[in-house]
C-alpha cells in the first residue's frame, strides 16, 4: 500500500514538473543530415555552424518556433540511409536540410522521396541528385555549370592545351564533375592525355603520379576531397612534378593547407562562396557575424547551409503551410533569393548561380575571380 | 626510368605494409590471435606521437619513444580487460572481441580526437628529396626499409634468443603444458602484446610520416593491407611479413603503373591476392605446413 502511494506520490510530481505546452505553438521540426565524422567531417562540422547561425537568426516561422534535430552520417552510404529513416520515421521532420556530398544525398533522396519530405542539399553538385525526382532540391549549381567554369579557366586563363584527369572513382561527385569538365575541355580544343582512378582514403598515389609525370600535361584537374587532394598534391612534389593543379569546390577545407603545406600553393579551384566575393547585403552579415563567433572566413558549407535553411523558410512562408505537396510548390517558386552565396534561383530543383574561382596563396584561400552562369 | 621509378614507389609502399605486418604477425605467431585491432592500436600511437610533438614539442624520435612505450601499455590492458577473460574460450570468442575492441577504439578515438583530421609534421631529416635525373626519391623512403630491417632483427633476437622469447616460442604450442612448466603465461601474453602495440605504434608513425595526416578511422586500410601481407608471407612468420608487405605493395603499385584503367581496384587487388593464397598456398609463402 505504501509502495502505491509513493508511486502516485511520485508520478504527480512528474506531472507538475513537465513544462505545459498546450500554450506555446507546436514547433516547426526539420531534420539535419550531415557528416559529423568520417571522410567528409570538416565540411559537415562547418555546415553545422552554418545552420545553427541561420537559426539562431530566425528562430520562427509561421509564428511557430524551429526545432531541429541533427544526425552524423558519418560520410557513408549506409549510415545515410539509416540517419534519413531515423529522421523520417522516427523524429517525423517535415523537411531535411543536407546531405552534403553527392555520394550521401544519392543515397537519401529515393528514401525522401518514397516518404514525401523534401530535401534541400547544400552542397551537392552532382546532376543526378534531382533528376526525375518531385522532393529533392539543393541550393548550389551543378556539375555541367562547374565543369564548364573549370575547363575555361584551364583552357583561358592558365592556357592549357593539354590535362591529365585523376577521378575518385567511389565519389559520384568526382566521377561526374571530371566527366563534365573533360568535354567541355576537349570542346574547346584541348586534349586529355591521362585519365587516371583511385579510391577515396587511398594514401598513396605514387603510381598514378608517375604515369602523369611521364604524360607531361598542361594541367592536372583533381576535382579531389581534400584529404587526397592533398596528400596528391605533396606526392606530386615530392615526384619532382611542376604541374598546376586545378581542382573542384571539395578542395574548399583548411585542411587541405594544414595537410598539403607548401604542396598546395598555387592550386586553384572552383567552388561556391568566399567572403571576397560577396555580393549581396545578407552575405555581408552573414561574413560579419561568423567571423564575429568562430574568429575565422566562413567556407562554402557553412555558406550554403545558411541558404539552404533559409530557402526552405521562405517557401514555407509562401504557402503558409507545411504540407509536403505545398512545400515542394514552394521550393520550386524560390526566384531571385538573396542569398550569401550570391542571388539564386531554382530551375528545375537546381540553384542557377554564380560560382567563384580561388587559389591557394601564401597558405591561404585566395579570391580570383567571380563567374556568372 | 618510368619503371624504375615505379619500383621505388612500390619498395617504399611495401616497406610500410610490411613494418605494419611484422607486428600484426608476431601477435599471431605467439597466441594464434589474429588482433584485428592492430591497426586502430596503430591509430592511438600515431595520434600520441602527435600530441606528444605538437603539444609538447617533443623532437620526433622522443615523440616516437614515448607513443611507443604508451602505446604498449594500451597493449597490455587491452589484453587485461578483453583478452585475457577469454584465454580459455574458443579462438572464435577472441577473434569477434577483437574485432570489438577495434570498433571501440575507432570511436572512442572520433569522440576524443574529433572527425576532423590532422596534420602529421614530417622531421626534417625525412623530408629530404633526393634526385637522380628524373627519379625522385624521398629520404623516408630509404629510411623505412633500414627500420623495418632493424625493426626485424631485433624481434628475431628477442624471439630466438631470449629467455622471454623462448617461453613465447613455447607457449605458441601449447599454453597448458607451458603453465604446468611454472612459467607465468599471463606474463608472457602481456609482454607480447606490449611488444606488438609497440610495433604497431612504430608502423603507424612512420605511416603517418609518409602519408602526413591522421584521422580515427586511419588504422583500418593499413591494417587489413597488412593483414593481407601477412597471410601472403604465412602468418605467424615475421620474415614472411617482411615478404608479404613487399609484394603487396609492389603488386599494388604495379597494377596502377600497367592498367591505369583499373587503378580503382587496387584494394580489391589486394583481397583477391589473399583469396588466391588461402585457396592455393594456405600457409602463405614462407608458413610452416601445418599438420591435419
Amino acid at each position: 500500500m505504501r509502495r502505491v502511494a509513493l508511486c502516485l506520490c511520485g508520478l504527480l510530481a512528474i506531472c507538475l514538473l513537465t513544462p505545459v505546452s498546450s500554450g506555446a505553438a507546436d514547433p516547426v521540426k526539420l531534420g539535419l543530415l550531415l557528416p559529423i565524422t568520417g571522410s567528409n567531417a570538416p565540411y559537415g562540422q562547418n555546415a553545422l555552424r552554418g545552420f545553427k547561425l541561420a537559426q539562431e537568426a530566425r528562430p520562427t516561422v509561421l509564428g511557430r518556433p524551429v526545432e531541429y534535430v541533427v544526425v552524423d552520417n558519418k560520410s557513408d552510404n549506409i549510415e545515410c540511409s539509416n540517419a534519413t529513416s531515423r529522421l523520417i520515421q522516427k523524429d517525423q521532420v517535415t523537411a531535411i536540410i543536407g546531405p552534403l556530398s553527392s555520394k550521401n544525398s544519392l543515397a537519401a533522396a529515393p528514401l525522401c522521396e518514397e516518404a514525401k519530405v523534401p530535401m534541400v542539399s547544400p552542397w551537392a553538385t552532382n546532376p543526378l541528385v534531382t533528376q526525375n525526382r518531385k522532393y529533392a532540391f539543393r541550393v548550389c549549381f551543378i556539375d555541367p555549370f562547374q565543369g564548364q567554369v573549370g575547363a575555361n579557366y584551364a583552357f583561358n586563363n592558365l592556357k592549357a592545351r593539354t590535362a591529365a584527369l585523376m577521378v575518385d572513382v567511389s565519389q559520384d561527385y568526382c566521377v561526374g564533375i571530371s566527366g563534365f569538365f573533360e568535354r567541355a575541355f576537349t570542346k574547346l580544343g584541348g586534349k586529355i592525355v591521362l585519365k587516371t582512378m583511385y579510391n577515396t582514403n587511398d594514401q598513396d598515389f605514387s603510381a598514378q603520379l608517375s604515369a602523369i609525370k611521364q604524360a607531361k600535361p598542361d594541367i592536372l584537374y583533381v576535382p579531389a576531397y581534400f584529404t587526397e587532394g592533398a596528400l596528391i598534391a605533396r606526392q606530386a612534389h615530392e615526384l619532382g612534378m611542376n604541374i598546376p593543379m586545378l581542382g573542384g569546390d571539395a578542395s574548399q577545407a583548411d585542411e587541405l593547407i594544414k595537410i598539403g603545406g607548401d604542396a598546395v600553393e598555387g592550386l586553384a579551384f572552383t567552388t561556391h562562396f568566399d567572403e571576397k566575393g560577396v555580393t549581396t547585403d545578407s552575405g555581408k552579415a552573414f561574413v560579419k557575424k561568423y567571423r564575429e563567433i568562430y574568429s575565422e572566413a566562413p567556407d562554402s558549407c557553412s555558406a550554403l547551409t545558411y541558404d539552404a535553411y533559409n530557402v526552405l523558410l521562405d517557401a514555407i512562408e509562401r504557402q503558409k503551410s507545411l504540407e509536403s505537396a505545398a512545400l515542394v510548390k514552394g521550393l520550386e517558386d524560390t526566384k531571385n533569393f538573396p542569398g550569401v552565396t550570391g542571388v539564386m534561383t531554382l530551375v528545375d530543383h537546381n540553384a542557377v548561380k554564380p560560382a567563384v574561382i580561388l587559389h591557394v596563396d601564401k597558405g591561404q584561400f585566395a579570391y580570383q575571380a567571380t563567374v556568372q552562369p | 626510368m618510368d619503371a624504375l621509378q615505379q619500383i621505388i614507389n612500390g619498395l617504399t609502399l611495401g616497406s610500410l605494409y610490411a613494418l605494419i605486418a611484422i607486428g600484426y604477425t608476431m601477435v599471431y605467431g605467439i597466441l594464434r590471435l589474429i588482433n584485428f585491432a592492430h591497426g586502430d592500436v596503430l591509430m592511438v600511437g600515431c595520434y600520441i606521437a602527435w600530441f606528444g610533438a605538437t603539444m609538447f614539442g617533443l623532437p620526433w624520435w622522443a615523440a616516437l619513444m614515448g607513443s611507443m612505450a604508451l602505446t604498449a601499455l594500451l597493449g597490455v590492458l587491452i589484453d587485461q580487460g578483453a583478452y585475457r577473460p577469454l584465454r580459455k574460450a574458443p579462438r572464435i570468442s577472441a577473434l569477434i572481441t577483437a574485432i570489438g575492441v577495434s570498433f571501440l577504439l575507432e570511436n572512442l578515438g572520433l569522440v576524443v580526437f574529433g572527425g576532423r583530421p590532422k596534420a602529421f609534421e614530417r622531421p626534417e631529416i625525412f623530408n629530404q628529396l633526393l634526385q637522380w635525373g628524373d627519379l625522385r626519391v624521398l629520404s623516408l623512403s630509404l629510411w623505412v626499409p633500414v627500420i623495418t630491417a632493424l625493426i626485424l632483427a631485433g624481434l628475431l633476437f628477442i624471439i630466438h634468443r631470449t629467455r622471454l622469447g623462448m617461453a613465447m616460442r613455447a607457449l605458441s604450442r601449447d599454453l597448458v603444458t607451458v603453465q604446468l612448466m611454472g612459467i607465468d603465461t599471463n606474463r608472457v601474453v602481456a609482454a607480447t602484446f606490449a611488444l606488438g602495440s609497440a610495433l604497431a605504434a612504430a608502423g603507424g608513425i612512420f605511416w603517418a610520416m609518409k602519408y602526413p595526416q591522421i584521422n580515427p578511422l586511419m588504422g583500418v586500410l593499413p591494417g587489413l593491407k597488412a593483414f593481407v601481407a601477412a597471410v601472403l608471407g604465412g602468418i605467424g612468420n615475421v620474415t614472411g611479413a617482411l615478404l608479404g608487405g613487399l609484394l603487396l605493395g609492389m603488386c599494388e603499385i604495379l597494377l596502377v603503373a600497367w592498367l591505369p584503367e583499373l587503378a580503382g581496384y587496387r584494394d580489391a587487388l589486394a583481397f583477391v591476392l589473399l583469396i588466391g593464397i588461402l585457396i592455393f598456398r594456405p600457409s602463405g609463402i614462407m608458413g610452416e605446413e601445418l599438420p591435419e
